[in-house]
């Protein structure tokens, strides 16, 4: 892509910024509504000169994602919720034999087949694991089609970085919109990435073996100590949108196209006067923990809002134990909310106080 | 005296102790793939897939580069290795709960592709590594954990012959199913897993190899016993026999 500014949708810009980051195997399946990934990547991977795969399930395209992956290529799958049920194990296993690949989300509502409508349903799933086991999996979550594009070209830099998993999750909205998206310059992936562990044939070195599987006495203590050790290293990962925080004494606590649509309400309720302010988690996973508490230190008071029944509030009001709390408003997956809905409950908790 | 060696371990194999059950024919199958990747070249540029079940220690046998797939998903994660790296030589190995079980959608959909890769299936209609239980392969009559009196065709239906079945897909290249059970069907054992591997190395597509081995342990036989069981039980149910070859089509 040029660098002149393209008008396309957040599926497409998710598309784009896998291809600008030398992702080079795609594996999917379709579902709604997100299909507008492997739409664009059945023609733009292989003229990338990289490889394409309608799989049979999505059970079968996160174990694609797997094996591309045990051998040092940029690889993505993409779906939508019922789908990323699916990708649970092949997840858990990457998670366990320490594998980078990415994995894309257009959250719809649930639970069971839902509707194809905007949900963020699926926070606990995505944040918290997801799969069997103890592990933990990076989760960007993106709120304009730009960051559909610049969240989806950092996420495969992550997954090298920490041989990890990473989730990007978004929605319904944020996959459907159409915006104005600045493409970046494609950067060539360092052939040496990877070299440590990857899969290449074992040439004149020993065989190397990616597995998750550790029976001798103590071996998976040890190695659910280095994985424990490792996700609290992706710490230094945290990002965050701090909007009219600064002097707010009620802060909105909301992400992805629900922080977005937060920010309109709280926009405009600052112009009628009132001190209040959005703080968007753009990850996840590593929560911004700290940097809420910090915000309680001064004496905020917090309203989490969320397109499920109360999820991320969970981990809001235990980044803010002990000397704050957070209200809670759900609006129901099944519904779109507009910045207008979301005022009154704003309204009412700015007077709670 | 002059010496000669004639007979050899492959170096590619291990030069461990077994944890495979005594009269166990995974060994025997292990070094003929080992066997096979040397006659062809092919060791230092394979990635292996083991997958789940007694075999998924294969990379302690075979020294290759290995990945370790979930249940059942071998073939898929193969293809993710061989999109990834077209010119790697890939296999997987699998065993029969694995492959006709909870794995059939992966293994059909692979061969239906036309995979450049290569599978090694091991059928000894048991579930080995879970204590016994009934495959989709156990035979009519045949007792086990989970079907205490017998294989009954009414209610568990009858053993899957997956040979016959991946033959019948149009992008298979090779298909065929061998037993190594005597020094006659070990030679014919060897030539369908090397014709199995050909298919990929030639770019002729997807080879698939069965080969009928014993589990005394779940059988509840001697050694003997169970490798007899495969000429007078097995191979009547599960005829030996290329079901498909490319280079013998017109």
């Amino acid at each position: 892509m040029s660098a002149k500014r393209v008008f396309i949708k957040g599926n497409e810009a998710v598309a784009y910024g896998a291809l600008a980051a030398g992702c080079r195997c795609y594996f999917g399946y379709p579902i709604t509504p997100q299909n507008e990934i492997p739409e664009l990547l059945s023609s733009a991977m292989p003229a990338a000169g990289g490889e394409f795969v309608q799989a049979e399930s999505e059970v079968a395209a996160a174990n694609m994602l797997l094996g591309a992956a045990a051998c040092g290529v940029r690889a993505m799958t993409t779906s939508s919720s019922p789908g990323v049920s699916l990708m649970q194990e092949a997840i858990s296993y990457m998670a366990g034999s320490e594998l980078p690949g990415v994995i894309v989300n257009m959250n719809r509502g649930g639970p069971g087949l839902g509707d194809i409508g905007p949900s963020q349903g699926d926070y606990f799933q995505s944040v918290k694991g997801g799969g069997h086991g103890d592990y933990r999996t990076l989760v960007l979550a993106p709120a304009t089609c730009q960051e559909c594009y610049d969240l989806t070209f950092a996420a495969f830099e992550l997954a090298f970085k920490y041989r990890n998993p990473v989730l990007i999750l978004g929605d319904a909205i944020v996959g459907q919109m159409k915006e104005p998206v600045a493409p970046r310059a494609d950067v060539p992936v360092d052939p040496a990435e990877g070299g440590g562990w990857k899969l290449t044939g074992r040439g004149q070195r020993a065989p190397r073996i990616l597995k998750s599987l550790f029976l001798e006495d103590g071996a998976l203590a040890g190695q659910n100590q280095r994985l424990k050790d490792k996700y609290e290293s992706m710490r230094a990962e945290v990002r965050y949108e701090a909007f009219e925080t600064a002097d707010a004494q009620l802060v909105v606590v909301a992400y992805g196209s629900i922080g977005r649509i937060a920010k309109s309400a709280v926009r405009a309720l600052r112009a009628a006067g009132l001190k209040v302010g959005l703080f968007r988690p753009i990850t996840l996973f590593p929560f911004p923990e700290a940097e809420l508490r910090a915000l309680a230190g001064e004496g905020k008071r917090f309203l989490t809002i969320e397109h499920n029944l109360g999820q991320m509030v969970d981990d809001v009001r235990l980044a803010v134990r002990g000397i704050a709390d957070s209200e809670f408003f759900g609006f129901f997956p099944g519904n779109m909310p507009t910045p207008e809905e979301f005022e009154a409950p704003i309204r009412a908790a700015v007077k709670g106080a | 005296m002059n010496e000669q060696l004639v007979f050899d371990r492959p170096a590619v194999l291990a030069d461990v102790a077994t944890h495979y059950c005594p009269g166990c024919q995974h060994g025997v199958i292990h070094r003929i793939v080992a066997e096979c990747l040397e006659e062809f070249g092919v060791v230092e540029k394979t990635i292996a897939v083991s997958a789940i079940g007694c075999s998924v220690f294969l990379y302690n046998y075979i020294l290759v580069d290995t990945v370790e797939a979930p249940h059942g998903r071998a073939p898929a994660v193969a293809t993710g290795v061989k999109r990834a790296r077209s010119d790697a030589f890939v296999f997987a190995y699998q065993g029969d709960g694995d492959l006709a079980s909870i794995g059939l959608a992966e293994i059909m959909h692979a061969a239906n592709r036309g995979e450049r890769i290569s599978v090694v299936f091991v059928n000894n209609t048991v579930y080995g590594m879970t204590g016994g239980q009934m495959a989709p392969t156990t035979m009519i009559g045949q007792k086990t954990t989970t079907c205490p009196g017998g294989r009954c065709a009414e209610r568990e239906g009858g053993p899957m012959r997956m040979a016959e079945i991946i033959a019948g897909l149009d992008s298979v290249a090779y298909s065929a199913r061998a037993a190594v059970n005597n020094i006659k069907n070990l030679a014919q054992a060897k030539r369908a897993v090397r014709r199995a591997f050909e298919t990929q190395i030639t770019g002729e597509g997807f080879g698939f190899v069965e080969l009928l081995a014993t589990c005394p342990t779940n059988w509840k036989l001697s050694p003997t016993k169970a490798n007899e069981r495969i000429a007078k039980e097995m191979i009547p149910g599960f005829p030996l026999g290329v079901f498909k070859d490319v280079a013998k089509e017109d």
